[in-house]
């Protein structure tokens, strides 16, 4: 009786809304259907495309974005970009006016399409998403840019038409800072590196002359904080992407490490380690007070704060053994959220402030799963011999970590990593890097 | 005479060994012979700072607590530090891969902090000492078994001049 209620009521609710948005797709649950999507290649005159391979040496830049777009959209599991040979409309002719039946023939759910205009050197590319269904447009922009940041606009689109139909903020113009590793594994050569989110425009931020670990970008622009050790002495820098610049911020009588930024940029807060105890300590990067957070014989580690700045996940073993425990910003209140069967390690705090992801150490293997700020709700996301540092995506909807192999009996074969893997369990991806690859961390969106 | 000594030591530890696999199962002889309660007690990375004065100490998992082994080991560096009073040492300290980078850094640093203020004990200056941690950076053994982990775990006494 109250069932038959409860769906009529419903059905009043969501049927005129289902009607009024035709595509949707739901990122909350794993997505075992996704979108059909057809994405046709972004049109162009012959002379600019001439002028674009002058320049670039790629005979069609349009096909080539289309296909940073489709790539974006097969990674994120949510949607299934259709096999281009299928269609059979003519991209400038579908920009201006699709024919619906025929992209619903290869059955097509929506549709983005493009075109390219070169102006003054600059490019510009204008392109249209479109609901097949409903047989109308539901979204229309331009972007202009340098003609070399191509890439770049794809992933502009991607983000577009993923906040369109999913509601919520892509994470596709984004960059992975992370370490480089070449080399045996007792003698790996590390160097930082970044990239864009899908593995391409790779550039080395240092030579491999020193070790450096655990690269964390600023929230707010584009600098970084890591861990380096130049000269052999174990301390927090902060490195300027842009103009190279590479300070020492954690120059203390001792072991500075596990740097992250706050969540307003303007802060670090790291570990300290001295007379074989760690404590968390923040410095303030404008007037560079230092204040101490906590103050425990045990080693605390990998601090992370809330988004609202107000708390920090830590590590501790001040139990016996490691695990994840939770504080008030200013040190106060400290309690401890983790209490499954196990090692705990890692606590990151997901952007959207409703979840923590950590490393799992259990009998003898290794998890990487996400709990709510009081600990409850533990959920594994993914097992293996070796993995850890989960990184959130800008959306907190996707996390980044590394995945190290077990060596052969003769103790070789060891490679390590980067992995992706949806916050619901799903969609588990290697990560394309030229080397070796750890400690990665995923930045802001650079634009919105 | 400290040589012999040692040797005497690796020939009681491969009798305990040959003792141990008798009721152990095949695969774990090996190992039986060379650690004991999770700490490595074999010699094979092992290097002297001088005759019969070994370089380092090992622990066991997640672990900073010095055995008796290693307590011999250190008071040895510390005759031998107090007898060549020109010499500073680094301590370094590590941990196997099986845990996190972070919580190992921290913890090499701990374990090299243990083996230091034993030495400083034993009347070595903390002028003297220096200490940095690798964390789980440096393996000397690459291999993904107990055995490999077990000699990781160490702090190991390096001549800073």
């Amino acid at each position: 009786m109250i069932n038959k209620k409860f769906l009529l009521l419903c059905i009043l609710i969501f049927y005129p809304l289902k009607s009024m948005a035709l595509i949707e797709v739901d990122i909350t649950r794993g997505n075992l259907n996704p979108l059909p999507i057809a994405v046709s290649s972004i049109s162009s005159s012959e002379a600019d495309k001439v002028k674009l391979k002058k320049e670039l040496k790629i005979d069609d830049i349009g096909l080539e974005i289309s296909r940073v777009v489709e790539n974006n959209l097969k990674t994120s599991g949510l949607f299934n970009p259709l096999d281009k040979e299928a269609f059979l409309q003519k991209p400038d002719i579908a920009h201006l006016k699709p024919r619906f039946e025929d992209w619903a023939l290869i059955k097509a759910q929506a549709l983005i399409t493009g075109k390219i205009n070169l102006k003054d050197g600059k490019l510009r590319v204008e392109f249209r998403l479109w609901d097949v269904l409903a047989g109308k447009e539901i979204l229309a922009l331009a972007f202009t840019t340098v003609p070399k940041n191509w890439r770049r606009i794809g992933h502009i689109i991607t983000d577009k038409v993923y906040e369109r139909l999913t509601g919520e903020k892509g994470y596709f113009d984004t960059r992975i800072i992370y370490v480089a590793e070449e080399g045996p594994k007792i003698q790996r050569i590390k160097k930082l590196a970044i990239m864009d989110q899908d593995g391409f425009n790779t550039k080395y931020l240092t030579l491999g002359n020193e070790l450096v670990l655990t690269p964390r970008f600023n929230p707010t622009n584009q600098m970084v904080t890591y861990l380096s050790y130049f000269k052999n002495l174990p301390r927090v820098y902060l490195l300027d992407i842009e103009t190279g610049i590479q300070e020492v911020v954690g120059d203390f009588p001792g072991m500075t490490f596990a740097p992250r930024f706050s969540p307003d940029g303007k802060k670090i807060i790291m570990s300290f380690a001295m007379d074989g105890k760690s404590d968390i300590y923040t410095m303030d990067l404008e007037n560079r007070i230092v204040e101490r957070i906590t103050n425990h014989p045990s080693i605390d580690t990998s601090p992370s704060y809330s988004p609202d700045g107000k708390y920090i996940a830590f590590n501790s073993d001040r139990s016996g053994y490691q695990q994840i425990y939770v504080m008030k910003s200013d040190g106060s209140n400290v309690k401890r959220i983790s209490f499954g069967n196990g090692l705990y390690g890692t606590p990151v705090w997901s952007p959207r402030g409703d979840l923590i992801a950590f490393t799992k150490l259990h009998k003898g293997k290794f998890y990487i799963g996400v709990m709510r700020t009081d600990g409850k709700g533990e959920r594994l996301l993914t097992e293996n011999y070796y993995q850890e540092a989960p990184s959130w995506s800008p959306n907190g909807r996707v996390l980044i970590f590394y995945r190290e192999t077990k060596t052969d009996s003769k103790g070789e074969g060891f490679s390590a990593k980067l992995w992706s893997i949806d916050l619901t369990g799903y969609n588990e991806r290697l990560v394309n890097t030229e080397t070796d690859a750890s400690d990665p961390s995923w930045s802001s969106l650079l634009s919105n | 005479m400290n040589l012999g000594k040692i040797y005497k030591n690796i020939f009681l530890v491969m009798f305990l060994g040959f003792v141990l696999s008798a009721c152990a199962t095949q695969t774990t002889t090996k190992i039986d012979s060379q650690i004991q309660g999770d700490v490595y007690t074999g010699t094979d990375t092992v290097e002297y700072l001088a005759d019969g004065v070994p370089d380092r100490v090992f622990f066991a998992t997640n672990e900073s607590v010095l055995t008796t082994a290693s307590r011999e080991t250190l008071r040895k560096q510390a005759a031998w530090l107090r007898k060549n009073s020109e010499i500073n040492v680094v301590l370094e300290g590590h941990a196997d891969e099986r845990g996190t980078r972070e919580y190992n850094l921290a913890l090499g640093e701990r374990r090299a902090n243990a083996a230091k203020d034993y030495l400083m004990t034993y009347g070595i200056s903390s002028s003297r000492i220096s200490v940095i941690s690798y964390g789980k950076e440096r393996p000397v053994d690459s291999g993904s078994n107990p055995l490999a982990w077990s000699k990781n775990r160490r702090s190991v006494t390096v001549k800073a001049n």
